[in-house]
């Protein structure tokens, strides 16, 4: 098991330089810094003295890969490549371009991200498992029909409709909660509860329909029938036998997104001006600092890779048949 | 009219052609043929399929540009407008026109907010003033209009029915064609309970959809049937204008992806080894960046280089139009690691059947065995996964316009209509319809292909074929 984990971690070490070449290639290479200084400073009239204060302030005057002046380690270390892309393997993420430090901003602003993604989770899953159970349950009647159809078409509305529809009813006609805003401690209870209800609502559709799936394929099975002849209760073979099996797949495709809940949903913080890592990446990306954008990138794969990993170590306790090859 | 063809024109042109020839194709293949036909018979995919034929209709209306005619003086050298338009703007230049002075409520006859007025005798008075166009044609508004929208709808509606009754015909005629049956004979087995191809539902979607398209468009003759928006243009061509947009978003990107998924993921499945490894490395990297991120990312880098690169001489529309297509490409990019993973899994399956070893055995090329025998079985995943992405595309749109990394702001689209109308929510009386007015359109179709996706899905997925 202690092998099977070691050798997981190292197979994501090669994922993760690919991640960084890429993040470089995309920000160093596509764009020189010229491109970008000219970018920020106003496209045409900009002296090259200004472009090249820019640079300085920012480190990037420096060589793009290989310092043919300095001597020893130097040659390597005094790039672009190791002081912008290397670095971010110890999380140390530099200065965004307008000067702030992103690991002190990222440290601070995980937590308002954590507080809407981690009750939204929960309570989607137990609601969306609940929905999904009673539509299985009901299989092929009514319910179960116009359930699926409903869902369907909860699916097709564009989730920018719950979201400006929730504030609209609830925070501006119905005045139960602030429309947006953040507040620290108990206070942002009042905060929270309109963006967890609208992630919740919206992820209804495509949800419940997919563990419908899962939980009629579960009830095809043969040890199903095998209870059932046994003469046991349908709730008790929906509870004991189809949940509890139902549950594996959807636990286990679960553990994926839990380390992707500190980065937070990009459009639900910034409509709801939560100050969470969500919106920080929005606030980046609308005035254009590529600095806090590669930051991202490289942090969202880095959670990525260790849910991942996560995932392959729980499917290995949950069914022991895994086989750790 | 001087024809004038934008990058993403050619692209849906050659699309179209595709399919046709694909459809050509398939017709005398017992094996393509199959499952189209379950799919034909599902009424619920039926219906969907002539909202999406309608939808796409516009699209390829608004894929025609040229730039129009100006009148010709004195016989001089025939001259053209620098400004391009599009068969659509043709056939509703009453809709593209017709141009407030800013916010109009639908079927308004007075403007948004009061302005100060003059009146003859010199004094002034604030006062709501009537619109330009809309409902112009009434000397007294607040008493005539109800009256008015109803016996305009009235008109339309019968304008409709006759429409209607022309278009089916020309169905019933078509398939006359192939049968040995009268015309009335044709209606009769299409009107029959038990009927192998819901004609009776395709009928009437056509109807519905045709009449209300007629209603709609009369009444538009009158009214901002959808109302206006800030700078005073209707928000019903501003919705029909953003049907192209979402179209190419949703079909150009997986056009863009195909032939990357498609010979990666068989050459992972058929040639495993090294190009496997690193095929697999590949598609895990670039899937390990969170999706919304790199799109973020690259779509940043991509308008800074086309702002730093481009040349000045292009013109604006070509320049959202080359943007457009660089978001297809970026989505493209990102979103073919799915399906090359899929072909990937199932490559390795075929290549243990019998009839690959046999080809082998018989020594036919590699390049030969992936196009003959492993490509045409593999087929059934590349089109299901074309029609369920479709939707998610479209969606995509909107997002992504609203984080300004979607399709340039001077173009037409769903997603540039719901940001620039978030920010009037606050308004008093609330500015609802520009909304209202994108939600619906994507809604019907997203919903449209959505049902159609799914019986597009059950009938190839041979998972459920053999249930």
């Amino acid at each position: 098991m202690t092998a099977y984990i070691i050798r997981r971690f190292l197979y994501a070490i090669p994922i993760l330089i690919g991640v960084n070449i890429i993040t470089f290639l995309l920000f160093f290479v596509v764009n020189t810094p010229d491109d970008m200084a000219r970018m920020h400073l106003g496209q045409k009239r900009v002296t090259q003295q200004a472009i090249e204060k820019w640079k300085h302030e920012r480190g990037y005057d420096k060589p793009v890969l290989w310092d043919s002046q300095a001597d020893g380690k130097n040659k390597i270390t005094n790039t672009i490549f190791y002081q912008n892309s290397v670095r971010l393997f110890l999380f140390d993420f530099g200065r965004s371009d307008n000067g702030r430090d992103i690991s002190y901003d990222i440290s601070q602003r995980m937590w308002p991200s954590l507080s809407i993604s981690l009750p939204g989770l929960f309570l989607g899953l137990f609601a969306y498992i609940t929905f999904g159970l009673t539509l299985s349950f009901f299989r092929a009647s009514y319910l179960d029909i116009w359930g699926v159809v409903i869902c369907v078409m909860m699916m097709s509305i564009s989730g920018l409709f719950y979201i400006i529809g929730g504030q609209f009813i609830i925070g501006k006609v119905l005045h139960l909660v602030p429309i947006s805003g953040y507040d620290t401690g108990l206070d942002s209870i009042k905060f929270i509860v309109l963006p967890v209800l609208v992630g919740l609502v919206g992820g209804i559709g495509s949800s419940t329909r997919w563990y419908r799936t899962i939980f009629l394929e579960e009830m095809g099975k043969d040890y199903v029938r095998t209870a059932r002849a046994k003469g046991l209760s349908e709730q008790v073979v929906l509870y004991h036998h189809v949940l509890r099996n139902g549950l594996i797949p959807i636990l286990t495709g679960i553990v994926v997104i839990l380390p992707l809940l500190f980065m937070g949903s990009l459009i639900t913080e910034s409509f709801f001006s939560i100050p969470g890592l969500g919106s920080y990446t929005i606030d980046a990306i609308s005035s254009q600092d590529f600095a806090i954008v590669r930051s991202m990138v490289f942090l969202g794969s880095v959670l990525y890779i260790i849910g991942l990993l996560l995932t392959d170590i729980s499917y290995t306790l949950v069914d022991p048949r895994v086989r750790l090859q | 009219m001087m024809p004038v063809i934008f990058i993403t024109d050619g692209l849906i042109f050659l699309l179209l052609v595709m399919v046709f020839s694909f459809v050509w194709y398939a017709r005398k293949q017992e094996h393509l043929r199959a499952p189209w036909r379950t799919v034909a018979r599902s009424p619920m995919a039926m219906g969907s399929a002539v909202i999406l034929f309608f939808y796409l209709l516009i699209g390829v209306m608004d894929s025609i540009h040229f730039h129009p005619q100006l009148e010709n003086v004195n016989n001089e050298e025939q001259q053209y407008a620098t400004e391009i338009l599009s068969l659509l703007d043709v056939a509703i230049t009453h809709l593209r026109a017709q141009d407030e002075k800013t916010f109009s409520a639908p079927f308004a006859a007075h403007a948004y907010s009061k302005e100060t007025i003059e009146v003859s005798d010199g004094s002034t008075l604030r006062e709501y003033p009537r619109l330009n166009y809309g409902g112009a044609h009434l000397s007294n508004p607040d008493q005539e209009k109800t009256v008015d929208i109803l016996l305009k709808s009235a008109a339309g509606f019968v304008y409709g029915l006759i429409v209607w009754c022309f278009v089916s015909s020309v169905i019933v005629f078509t398939s006359k064609c192939r049968t040995s049956l009268s015309f009335m004979g044709v209606v009769h087995s299409m009107l029959k309970k038990n009927n192998d191809i819901p004609w009776k539902v395709i009928h009437l979607t056509i109807g519905v959809v045709i009449v209300s398209l007629t209603v709609l468009l009369y009444l538009s003759n009158y009214y901002h049937i959808l109302g206006t928006d800030k700078v005073g243009q209707d928000v019903f061509y501003q919705s029909l204008k953003s049907v192209r947009t979402g179209l190419v978003i949703g079909t150009l990107t997986t056009l863009v992806m195909l032939p990357f998924a498609i010979l990666m993921g068989l050459m992972a499945g058929y040639f495993r080894g090294m190009v496997d490894d690193v095929i697999q490395y590949l598609y895990t990297t670039l899937s390990s960046i969170p999706g919304v991120l790199l799109i973020a990312a690259a779509i940043l880098m991509s308008q800074v280089y086309m702002d730093n690169h481009m040349d000045d001489s292009i013109g604006l529309a070509q320049r959202a139009d080359m943007r457009l297509l660089v978001l297809c490409i970026i989505l493209g990019i990102t979103s073919w690691t799915g399906l090359c993973r899929m072909l990937r899994g199932e490559t390795m399956k075929l290549r243990e059947m019998d009839y690959v070893q046999a080809a082998q055995a018989f020594g036919v090329g590699q390049f030969r065995i992936i196009l003959r025998h492993l490509l045409p079985n593999v087929m059934h995943i590349v089109m299901i996964s074309i029609v369920l992405d479709f939707s998610g595309l479209v969606l995509a749109e909107a997002v992504l316009s609203y984080i300004n990394i979607g399709v340039d702001p001077s173009m037409h689209s769903w997603g540039n209509m719901i940001n620039s109308a978030r920010l009037e929510m606050a308004r008093e009386p609330i500015v609802w319809w520009s909304l209202a007015a994108a939600f619906v359109f994507m809604f019907m179709l997203v919903l449209a292909a959505n049902l159609f996706a799914d019986a597009v899905r059950d009938a190839f997925d041979p998972r459920i074929r053999g249930a």
